[in-house]
């Protein structure tokens, strides 16, 4: 009993970790692009291509990371988590 | 150009009741199904992962996403796809730190969770204030979207068509409760997909499939700082604010918390927000196609004759690539999308009302089955005519925006609360409450010193908080009172009972009731 508290402990502070590491980067990623707006705008409307400024084409990819960041998550959490989720469940019984 | 908007026209109004006609079908079937407050809540808890990231997608793309946004990128290009973008980078927050924890802990409301380890009392009615102010501000944007379109598309008084809109969503709500408004939003994410899909394949077949050539069109007709930020983030703080606002506001806002209790465990609400993601992502990549071609094919002043707020520049852009019958369904389309949204809108603040209020503050738990669903029919009865009367009062405001004030408070009253309470052993009752009281009226405040309310609405020439949207300050603010409060006063009862949220939030609720 003793050893599936600590298991579980340990377990919900890694879960967190990994929550707030992938929040943070998404964070990043965001503020980074918000901010781009705010204090450089003629560089966010230089164009890159013919009809695509780097805000459009940067704005498109804060989407995609989006995507990227919670495929990292469901994968470490399918494949991860919740085996050891259930290891506790039967350590329950 | 010539269009149609605003006149008599039987098409569009055969879409539109065909629609209506399968939802109230949908409803009656719901009704029936409906016996009990978990059915009246959460569809009975037995709704599927990719159906939930369905409904989720349709409780979220509202009037905001399809018309409003549309319109700011038609008149102000860049600057609108700021909303776009920030509407969408708050999926990856409730999917790391919201969703699970919150299936495991709560039953029907996020007060459940908030409350779980704390006094009852005072954090209920903090919470239902949160939500219901919330609940408040983004039916306003939803009820002024509904009113425009359906005056626009019969010609109609847009008292009226704010009524009807408030009382076919009344029907769904309260006869078919989570069930019926479930497999409505379902539907809807279909139909706007759908819509937004053809819709995009149709201007980009002018361009030859290339968006790049669309948006050169763009500035070429317009100039090029259509692709760059502009006038609408003149303040770079004004930017930061709304994205802070943006990115948090989803993690509060109840209407989406609530759907994570339909479906049966953690991990369908994880493969839930995968799904809702997935489709709210690739739909807001299309509003940058939509809004940019309504911009070109239609033109920026034939869309603000229509509507100074550009909210019909999507089914403007629908007349003017398939004409009449087009028109019709995207009329409907998006009719169906406010209709789905203000349902879980209502359904979420009726739950805040009466689960929250009644049952636990009111009775203090001690009340029958039949009671609390009476109390919470009772209490979408009031929160629908509450949207139609506040519809009529914030006519003139632009949709997407009225939603971005609603994302404020979402972010500040209800965010740092929820967050820390599953979080942060040392959080107190107190810390709580004032977090909620705090982030609720320091937003709300703010909100009304600022230039929308004093220079917009007011007509001063000058407003006290120079911010248009307060996420900025406010939901630091809350984080901070929180923290402070709790640091103040410990509850070591609270504390004790952390283990305990711990384990449910992670082994969830197979313990007690395998």
């Amino acid at each position: 009993m003793e050893d599936r508290a600590k298991a579980l402990y340990e377990l919900a502070a890694q879960r967190w970790r990994v929550a707030l590491w992938l929040t943070i980067a998404m964070m990043a990623i965001y503020f980074g692009f918000i901010l781009l707006i705010a204090f450089n705008k003629p560089l966010m409307g230089s164009l890159v291509a013919p009809g695509l400024s780097l805000g459009i084409l940067l704005g498109a990819l804060v989407i995609v990371s989006a995507w990227v960041l919670i495929f990292i998550y469901v994968r470490w959490a399918n494949n991860n988590y919740d085996k050891k989720i259930s290891e506790l469940q039967i350590g329950e019984e | 150009m010539n269009t149609n908007l605003g006149h008599f026209n039987p098409l569009a109004i055969a879409f539109f009741t065909f629609f209506v006609a399968i939802s109230l079908g949908i409803t009656y079937w719901a009704a029936k199904r409906t016996k009990n407050t978990a059915h009246f809540y959460t569809a009975g808890g037995n709704v599927s992962g990719l159906q939930n990231g369905l409904a989720l997608a349709g409780d979220y793309m509202s009037a905001a996403s399809f018309l409003g946004i549309a319109g700011l990128v038609s008149l102000n290009g860049f600057d609108g796809l700021i909303y776009s973008i920030g509407f969408l980078v708050g999926w990856p927050i409730v999917m790391f730190l919201i969703a699970e924890p919150l299936r495991n802990l709560g039953k029907y409301t996020f007060a459940d969770v908030v409350a779980y380890r704390f006094r009852q009392k005072p954090v209920r009615i903090a919470a239902a204030i949160g939500t219901l102010a919330v609940v408040c501000f983004y039916l306003i944007a939803q009820m002024v979207g509904a009113g425009k379109l359906i005056a626009l598309l019969f010609g109609m008084d847009y008292e009226l068509a704010v009524t009807i809109v408030g009382g076919v969503m009344l029907a769904y709500v309260i006869f078919g409760g989570m069930l019926a408004t479930t497999w409505v939003q379902i539907i809807k994410a279909f139909l706007l997909l759908g819509g937004a899909i053809l819709l995009s394949i149709m201007v980009l077949a002018q361009y030859g499939f290339n968006p790049l050539a669309l948006f050169d069109a763009a500035s070429a007709k317009y100039g090029a700082a259509v692709l760059a930020p502009g006038k609408q983030v003149a303040n770079p703080l004004d930017a930061i604010s709304l994205g802070m606002s943006l990115m948090f506001g989803t993690a509060g806002l109840p209407h989406i918390l609530m759907r994570f209790y339909t479906v049966p465990d953690a991990k369908a609400a994880r493969t839930s927000v995968a799904y809702a993601t997935g489709f709210i992502g690739f739909f807001y990549l299309l509003t940058f196609i939509l809004g940019f071609g309504a911009m070109v094919l239609v033109g920026q002043d034939a869309i603000k004759q229509i509507d100074k707020g550009g909210n019909m520049a999507a089914p403007m852009l629908a007349e003017a690539l398939g004409g009449n019958a087009l028109f019709g369904f995207i009329a409907a389309v998006s009719f169906a999308t406010i209709l789905a949204v203000v349902a879980g809108l209502t359904l979420s603040g009726a739950a805040a009302l009466s689960h929250d209020l009644w049952v636990n503050v009111v009775r203090k738990g001690r009340t029958s089955e039949s009671e609390e669903l009476k109390v919470a029919r009772g209490a979408s009865m009031l929160l629908g005519l509450l949207a139609i009367v506040l519809g009529i009062v914030f006519k003139e405001q632009n949709v997407a925006y009225m939603v971005g004030l609603a994302f404020a408070i979402a972010a500040s009253a209800n965010f740092p609360a929820l967050l820390l309470s599953m979080l942060w052993r040392r959080l107190t009752t107190n810390g709580a409450v004032a977090s909620i009281a705090v982030g609720t009226l320091s937003s709300l405040v703010l909100i009304y010193l600022s230039p929308t309310i004093q220079v917009d609405i007011l007509k001063n020439a000058e407003a006290i908080f120079p911010l248009k949207n307060p996420g900025l300050i406010t939901i630091p603010l809350a984080f901070i009172v929180a923290i402070v409060v709790s640091l103040a006063s410990a509850e070591p009862q609270a504390e004790e009972k952390f283990a305990e949220v711990e384990e449910r939030i992670h082994i969830g609720q197979l313990l007690r009731d395998p």
